[in-house]
């Protein structure tokens, strides 16, 4: 009698958006059928609708003051234990990963580590990128003049839409670690990995509506994204090559501050394993506004 | 007594806002005494009847031969013509310019750079008088002013920016910095020396070439600084200087040639400019519009609060984009400040800007007076109370009255557009909460005034503000080692400090 394996119905994962710190279905009660780098159906993801579009914007205002009010300290400590629990994690997002990226096990085992390891490597920074990038200014008169980074606000993030989790991490680490809050659009195709990095970030630290992650169509939610009044930066690495201008066409009506891919840089073809060119200080200070305070000295 | 003799503002200004303050005349007469003129000589200047465009070192004129004249806005008169560029006149100058950038200036060791640059400032030092005289002329705004600030300022610009060429390594740690290319420049009427220096000094620095546009009412003291650059013996095409109207500006942004663009100005206008960009490599900065809350505290000094409350609004007939044209006073002492104010504001010289007593001088242009006209009109007709102290304007030429209103709602249209002239909105509060939700709620975010005591509330209240500069208990302060720019609509990118650097460089590993 125990000789015979019993086959056990696999308990699959609905896959949801992530909004305010919560897992909502869309609103819009639509989802399409993602499927693996090989053609095999892998799940059904939610279509979100420019409705989950605002609801997310308003989630991620809503965190912000209290995520940059955070001690840089703190936001270290907190970010870094997100790679704690995808650590504890990393075989489901190496299965992940491989079925999305037709990668071979060795190779998404590689990914996923350095996933892990990149959010760590962004983690450090919260408590230092302000002395590197922050200076005390010797004007000519009597005050104390000194310059300091402070986070832009609500970033949206159009992710990569190759690399789906390393790529993904890359992205969001950067703007999340000096206190911005961030609405993510996964990438299209290949959008589990997000998902279930959101389920780590809800029961790590990381207060509810500081990461909102919507999946669906690029084109029907990026210029969603790129229009709301209550958004302030956009990084664009993920979007497109053909609706590029047009997006950014749209995120110029309320100056919002866009992170760019450069235009040779084929999204389908960049290393992200690259530790050089994905480990950049840059990307952290394009979402920082720098505050000049002008301090009297004496009467 | 002639300032005395007409009260243009009797029938607006109500009786209650005419009485007698605590320590002045507060009845919202002019002064009762007068100044001699003290005319600034202006033979110092000798204007060209005609001027060119600037190409790869050369003066020349547009491809079509087409000019345009530039006025003195206090008189009236046409100073000069000058050239209106073309966009075949942006090409070549653009071509001009990566010639230069590739074969000069580009490859030349920093610490040359650095020499040309040091140069430039010694030459601005040395011709201060004549620049002062001339961007007071073209502008309007005080020779006091010109020649105390713009000046100095912009020679101090280069002079910082100079030291910096030789040294960029410093300003980015494990990074080496590399000049972006062609620079496209567009630059206001305001401070047109000085924003020719914030955008020049960094730009050349780096190891770029600039194509430099002034705006079309304040050509001559751009084409003033090619001379310098001719003086300096810079290499020709390392600055190129462009004056026509704005589609020329739209040239350059859109022009495939060009590898970063950097604009000052209006919010209208820089929105354009962002959608020119859009879809291409070229980096941008924004330098735009601002609304500033100016916050004064119970606990505030406040005979040098009204100084600088004054100096945050006035200070150049208030054309200035981190103007404090948003005063946020403490309810409790709201009644006293106004009444300094008002008697402060009696004592305000408007007229001749080459007068060196003069104070406020002319709006830069009749469109400029016409719009802030319109949005006086506005703030009376919204319900706003207005009070103008009595003096005299020059009959000919654009001048506009120190203006103060009270009684002002969030909601009204002087409480949020950018007036961009002498015209101060009153509003109060209680709780520093109350201080800084009202100075954050704006569409800008460029500057704010704090105006307090306590060193621990300054920088609280600093904290707090969404603005690029804070000034605590001064205002309109401007130095070339501290970086200048905005949060919001206010734009993007910073200019001044190490941080202006950032603009024009490209970044890689070592």
């Amino acid at each position: 009698m125990g000789s015979r394996v019993e086959a056990r119905l696999e308990v699959r994962k609905t896959y949801k958006l992530y909004i305010g710190g919560a897992f909502p279905r869309t609103e819009s009660g639509r989802s399409y059928l993602v499927s693996g780098a090989d053609g095999a159906p892998l799940a059904n993801a939610c279509r979100a609708s420019r409705k989950d579009v605002r609801d997310a914007v308003r989630a991620a205002r809503k965190a912000f003051d209290g995520w940059a009010a955070r001690t840089a300290m703190n936001r270290g400590q907190v970010l870094y234990r997100v790679a704690e629990l995808m650590e504890g994690r990393r075989e489901q997002f190496i299965a992940e990963v491989e079925a999305a990226e037709g990668l071979t096990p060795i190779a998404a085992r590689a990914v996923v580590d350095r996933a892990i390891d990149r959010w760590v490597w962004y983690a450090g920074w919260a408590d230092k990128i302000a002395q590197v990038l922050g200076s005390s200014n010797p004007v000519a008169a009597p005050y104390f003049n000194f310059t300091i980074p402070e986070p832009t606000g609500v970033v949206g993030v159009v992710a990569p839409e190759t690399s789906s989790l390393l790529g993904l991490v890359s992205r969001l680490a950067p703007p999340l670690v000096t206190g911005n809050v961030v609405v993510l659009i996964a990438s299209e195709r290949r959008p589990l990995s997000a998902i279930t990095l959101s389920e780590v970030l809800a029961t790590s630290d990381v207060p509810g509506g500081v990461v909102n992650v919507l999946t669906g169509r690029k084109a029907e939610l990026v210029p969603v994204l790129a229009g709301h009044a209550d958004v302030d930066a956009l990084d664009t690495w993920g979007v497109p090559d053909e609706m590029r201008t047009e997006v950014e066409t749209i995120a110029a009506e309320d100056i919002k501050r866009l992170l760019r891919r450069p235009t040779k840089v084929a999204e389908a073809r960049f290393d992200w394993l690259d530790d050089a060119a994905t480990e950049r200080p840059e990307w952290i200070a394009a979402f920082l506004e720098m505050k000049t305070v002008w301090h009297p000295i004496g009467g | 007594m002639a300032a005395m003799a007409t009260d243009t503002t009797s029938s607006i200004v109500p009786a209650s806002d005419r009485s007698p303050s605590s320590w002045g005349l507060g009845d919202g007469r002019a002064i009762p005494w007068e100044y001699a003129p003290a005319p600034e000589a202006r033979d110092i200047v000798t204007l060209k009847e005609r001027y060119g465009l600037f190409i790869g070192g050369r003066d020349v004129p547009a491809s079509d031969g087409g000019t345009f004249g530039t006025l003195n806005p206090a008189t009236e008169e046409t100073l000069a013509h000058v050239a209106r560029a073309t966009p075949a006149d942006a090409d070549r100058a653009v071509r001009a310019a990566r010639r230069a950038q590739t074969r000069s200036w580009g490859t030349l060791p920093g610490r040359e750079r650095a020499k040309y640059l040091f140069r430039i400032a010694r030459i601005l030092q040395e011709r201060s008088r004549e620049f002062a005289v001339l961007e007071s002329m073209d502008s309007g705004k005080p020779i006091k002013e010109a020649r105390d600030v713009d000046v100095p300022l912009a020679a101090a610009h280069f002079w910082y920016y100079a030291g910096w060429a030789d040294k960029l390594g410093y300003a980015f740690p494990g990074r080496v910095a590399r000049p972006l290319g062609v620079a496209a420049q567009i630059i206001p009427w305001n401070f047109p020396l000085l924003m020719l220096s914030w955008k020049i000094a960094p730009a050349l620095a780096a190891g770029n070439t600039v194509v430099l546009k002034p705006a079309s009412t304040t050509p001559l003291s751009a084409l003033l600084f090619a001379d310098v650059c001719r003086q300096a013996d810079l290499p020709p095409g390392v600055v190129n200087i462009l004056t026509g109207p704005g589609e020329v500006g739209m040239a350059l942004v859109t022009h495939p040639g060009v590898d970063k663009v950097a604009f000052t100005g209006s919010t209208e206008i820089g929105k354009r400019i962002a959608k020119g960009v859009a879809g291409t490599d070229k980096a941008l900065t924004l330098e735009l519009g601002g609304k500033a809350a100016n916050i004064v505290f119970d606990d505030a000094p406040l005979d040098q609060a009204i100084e600088g409350i004054v100096n945050g609004i006035y200070f150049n007939q208030g054309e200035v984009c981190c103007a404090g044209s948003r005063l946020l006073v403490q309810e409790s002492i709201a009644e006293t400040l106004i009444d300094k104010l008002k008697d402060r504001l009696a004592t305000i010289r408007v007229g001749d800007p080459l007068d060196k007593n003069t104070d406020v001088g002319a709006i830069n242009s009749r469109a400029q007076l016409d719009k802030i006209t319109e949005l006086v009109a506005s703030g009376v007709a919204e319900g706003a109370e207005l009070y103008q102290p009595a003096c005299d304007l020059p009959e000919r030429g654009f001048f506009f009255r120190p203006t103060l209103f009270t009684n002002v709602a969030q909601s009204h249209r002087i409480a949020r557009e950018e007036i961009f002239g002498p015209v101060l909105s009153v509003l109060t509060f209680r709780t520093p909460d109350e201080a800084v939700e009202k100075a954050n709620n704006t569409i800008y975010g460029l500057s704010a005034g704090i105006w307090t005591d306590k060193g621990s509330r300054i920088l609280e209240m600093a904290q707090r503000m969404r603005a690029g500069v804070v000034w605590a208990n001064t205002f309109n302060r401007f130095d070339p080692t501290s970086p200048f720019g905005g949060y919001k609509e206010s734009g993007f990118g910073r200019e001044g400090g190490m941080h202006g650097l950032h603009a024009y460089v490209r970044l890689e590993d070592r």
